[in-house]
C-alpha cells in the first residue's frame, strides 16, 4: 500500500468519523429510517395515497353525499345501473347528481366507494396484524429454541406453502363459511409462513451475536434473551414484508369477495362491488371500473411505502 | 446430480403427506354431509345412510383417509359426487386447459419482464428505466379480476367490428370443434387404455392439437380466445420478473468483474448479455417457481371472469358443492406441479451457476 493511498484511507476514516452517528448523541433507527424514507420518491408517494386513502375513510360520513347502504327508489328519480352524473360537468341539472353513478341496486355508487375504503384499511391491517404476530412468534420460537420444536414448526409451515395462497384460502373460507372475518381468517393463515420464515432466519443470525451472549453472561433467562434482545432486533425486515403484506392482503381479500366468499353484500366493500357487477360490465362498466381503480390505489400506496421503507432500512444503501 | 433430486423427491414425501392430509382434513371440514348438498336438504336419513355406504361415508375418518391415500397412490381418484364420472376423466378434460393459460401466461410474462427489466437497468434513472418501474408497480397491484373485466370491455366491445376485436368468453367459437390428432391421423385406439387417456389428454390442448393437424382455423380461434385470458394471468408475474430482473441486473452491473469486461474493450450488448445477465438471472428463475402458485391461483379468477372450464375454476365450484374427490385430486395435483417446478427451478441453478453445487 503507498503512502498516498493510506493518507487517503486515513482522511476517509477521519471524515466518516464526522458522521453523527458515530460522534454525537445517538440516533433512533426510526428516526434515521423517517429521514431517508422521506427523502425517497416511492415513500413519499406511497405514505400520500395511504394518507389519502386514510382520510377518506375516517371522513367517510363528512365526505359521502348518500348513505352507502341506502337504496334510493321511490326517494329520487334514478334508475338502476345510472351512468355518472356531474352537474358541473354538463350534466342535466334537473337530474340528482350521482358523481360515480349508481349500482345495481340505486345506490349512489360514490359513497358505497368511499365507504369501501373503511372496509378494506380494516382488512389490511387486522389481516397482517394477525398474520404478524403469530408468524413472528412461530419463527421466532423455531429459530431460538431449533431442534425438533424448529423442525415441527416449519414443516406445518411447509405443507401451508405447498398450496398455491389464494386456493388454499379458497378452502379455508369454505370450511369456515363465506364471509368477511372468516376470509381474513384464511388470508392471515396463508400469509403466515413468510413472517415465519424471515423471522426465524433472523433470529437464527442474532441468536450467535455477541450482545446476546453478553447478556447469557449475565444471567438473563432464555425468555428475557429472546423477547428483550433478539426479537425486537429482528423485526426491520418483518416491518418491510408486512407493508408489502397489507398491499396483498387487500388484493386476496378483494379476489376472495369477488368469488362471492368474503364479505357479503350489501357490504359497501370493493370486491364484492366488483363482483355482483360483474356480468354488467358491458351495460355499465363504471360499476367495474370504479371499485377496481380504488383497490389498485390503496394497493399501489402500500407497495410503494414497502418498497421506500426496504430501501431505507437496507444498510447496503445508504446515502 | 441425480443423487440430489432423488433426495429431493424422497424430502418431499413428508410434506407431499401433509397436504393429503390437511386436503383430506380441509374437505371434510366443509359444513353439512355430501348426502345433503348433492341430493338436497330435504333427503330422508334412508337414503342418506345408503348413500353414505355407496361413497363409503359411513365408515371412521380413519379409515376412510387410509383408503383414500391408497387409492391416490395407485391413480386411482374415484368419482365425482356431483358429476358421477371418474376424477380423472373430468382432469383429463379440464387441466389442458389450464396448462395451455398457465403456460401462456408464465412465457408472456418472461418474454416481456426480463427485457424490460434488462432496459430498465442499462438506462437507470432515465425516463426507461422511470416508466418501466411505474409500469411495474401498477401491474402488482392491479386486482387480476378488474383488468381482466376491463380487457374484455375493451377488446370484445368497444373494438368490436376492427380486425382487434377479441372474445369475452370461452375457449372455441360456437360451431368449431376440436378433433384430436389421433383421430385425423387414424390411429386405431382402444378405448379406456391408459395409452388412449394419455392421448386425450394431450389432444384436449387445444392449440397444440391444431398446430400438429395443421388446422389453421382453429389454431387462429383457440389462440384468440386465450390472448385476453393470457393477457391478464401474466400481468402481476410480468411485473415482479421485471422488478426482480432490474435490481438483480443492477447489483451485479457494480461488481469489478464487469468492470474489467468494459476495460477489456467488450462493448455494452456483450457485457450487459454475456457477463452480466447471466449472474443476474438465479434470483429472477428463484422468483418463477415462487410464481407459478400464485399463477395457479390467479387462474381461478381468470377462468372465472373468462368463462373458462380449468381446473381452477372446477376446483372453486368443488369447494363449494362439497365434491370431496374433486376437491382432494385438483388440490394434490396441483400441490404436485407446484412441488415439481421448484425442484426442477432449485435444479436449474446448478445449470445457471456452476458454482453452486447440489448436495
Amino acid at each position: 500500500m503507498s503512502i498516498t493511498t493510506l493518507k487517503r484511507t486515513a482522511a476517509a476514516f477521519a471524515e466518516s468519523q464526522d458522521d453523527e452517528q458515530l460522534l454525537g448523541s445517538p440516533t433512533a433507527l426510526w428516526k434515521t429510517t423517517l429521514g431517508r424514507l422521506l427523502r425517497r420518491k416511492t415513500g413519499v408517494i406511497g405514505l400520500i395515497f395511504i394518507g389519502t386513502m386514510m382520510s377518506i375513510a375516517v371522513a367517510a360520513p363528512l365526505l359521502a353525499p348518500y348513505d352507502p347502504m341506502q337504496v334510493l327508489i321511490g326517494i329520487e328519480d334514478v334508475k338502476k345501473r345510472t351512468a355518472p352524473c356531474i352537474h358541473i360537468l354538463g350534466c342535466d341539472g334537473a337530474k340528482p347528481q350521482h358523481i360515480l353513478g349508481t349500482d345495481g341496486n340505486v345506490r349512489d355508487l360514490f359513497s358505497r366507494i368511499i365507504y369501501g375504503a373503511r372496509v378494506s384499511l380494516s382488512i389490511g391491517f387486522t389481516t397482517v396484524g394477525f398474520a404478524v404476530t403469530f408468524g413472528v412468534m412461530l419463527g421466532a420460537i423455531a429459530g431460538f429454541w431449533g431442534g425438533w420444536v424448529d423442525n415441527l414448526i416449519m414443516r406445518i409451515m411447509d405443507v401451508i406453502l405447498g398450496f398455491p395462497s389464494l386456493l388454499l384460502a379458497i378452502a379455508i373460507v369454505a370450511v369456515l363459511g363465506p364471509g368477511l372475518r372468516n376470509a381474513l381468517l384464511a388470508i392471515a393463515i396463508v400469509t403466515l409462513p413468510a413472517y415465519a420464515r424471515v423471522m426465524r432466519a433472523s433470529v437464527l443470525s442474532i441468536k450467535e451475536l455477541d450482545y446476546v451472549a453478553a447478556s447469557r453472561a449475565l444471567g438473563a433467562s432464555r425468555l428475557r434473551i429472546l423477547l428483550v434482545r433478539v426479537v425486537p432486533n429482528a423485526m426491520t425486515p418483518i416491518v418491510v414484508l408486512s407493508t408489502l403484506g397489507i398491499a396483498s392482503a387487500i388484493l386476496d381479500a378483494a379476489g376472495l369477495s369477488f368469488l362471492g366468499l368474503g364479505a357479503q353484500p350489501p357490504t359497501p366493500e370493493w370486491g364484492t362491488m366488483l363482483g355482483s357487477e360483474r356480468n354488467q360490465v358491458f351495460n355499465a362498466p363504471h360499476l367495474v371500473f370504479f371499485p377496481g381503480i380504488a383497490i389498485m390505489i390503496t394497493v399501489l400506496g402500500f407497495n410503494l411505502l414497502g418498497d421506500g421503507l426496504r430501501d431505507a432500512l437496507d444498510p447496503r444503501l445508504n446515502d | 446430480m441425480l443423487g440430489y433430486i432423488i433426495r429431493r423427491i424422497f424430502m418431499s414425501i413428508p410434506v407431499l403427506f401433509g397436504i393429503l392430509l390437511v386436503t383430506f382434513a380441509l374437505a371434510r371440514m366443509v359444513p353439512g354431509t355430501p348426502c345433503k348438498a348433492i341430493l338436497g336438504e330435504k333427503t330422508t336419513p334412508e337414503i342418506c345412510a345408503k348413500f353414505d355406504a355407496k361413497f363409503g361415508f359411513d365408515k371412521p375418518v380413519y379409515v376412510q383417509f387410509a383408503v383414500y391415500v391408497g387409492n391416490v397412490a395407485q391413480g386411482d381418484f374415484g368419482n365425482s359426487i356431483r358429476f358421477s364420472r371418474p376424477v380423472a376423466q373430468i382432469l383429463i378434460e379440464r387441466l389442458p386447459m389450464t396448462i395451455e393459460l398457465a403456460l401462456g401466461g408464465l412465457v408472456l410474462a418472461i418474454l416481456v419482464g426480463v427485457p424490460l427489466g434488462i432496459a430498465s437497468a442499462m438506462r437507470h434513472n432515465t425516463s426507461v428505466d422511470v416508466g418501466t418501474m411505474i409500469f411495474a408497480n401498477i401491474g402488482i397491484s392491479m386486482p387480476v379480476f378488474w383488468l381482466g373485466l376491463m380487457l374484455a370491455y375493451a377488446f370484445a366491445l368497444l373494438l368490436k367490428g376492427t380486425p382487434f376485436w377479441l372474445p369475452p368468453s370461452g375457449r372455441l367459437s360456437a360451431g368449431l370443434t376440436s378433433v384430436p390428432f389421433y383421430e385425423v391421423w387414424g390411429w386405431a385406439i382402444t378405448a379406456g387404455t391408459f395409452w388412449a387417456k394419455f392421448l386425450e389428454f394431450i389432444s384436449n390442448h387445444f392449440i397444440f392439437n391444431a398446430l400438429i393437424t395443421g388446422d389453421w382455423e382453429l389454431f387462429k380461434d383457440a389462440v384468440r380466445h386465450l390472448i385476453l385470458p393470457v393477457i391478464t394471468l401474466s400481468t402481476i408475474p410480468m411485473a415482479i420478473i421485471a422488478r426482480m430482473t432490474r435490481s438483480s441486473l443492477l447489483e451485479v452491473l457494480g461488481r469489478d468483474y464487469i468492470r474489467t469486461a468494459h476495460a477489456k474493450g467488450a462493448g455494452e450488448r456483450r457485457v450487459v448479455i454475456n457477463h452480466a445477465l447471466r449472474n443476474a438471472l438465479l434470483p429472477v428463475v428463484t422468483i418463477l417457481g415462487l410464481q407459478l402458485g400464485a399463477l395457479l391461483g390467479g387462474a381461478v379468477l381468470t377462468e372465472t371472469v373468462f368463462g373458462l372450464a380449468g381446473v381452477g375454476r372446477m376446483l372453486f365450484e368443488a369447494i363449494t358443492a362439497r365434491d370431496y374427490p374433486i376437491i382432494q385430486t385438483f388440490t394434490v395435483v396441483i400441490a404436485v406441479s407446484y412441488m415439481m417446478i421448484n425442484l426442477i427451478v432449485d435444479v436449474s441453478y446448478g445449470f445457471l451457476d456452476p458454482r453452486i453445487r447440489l448436495e
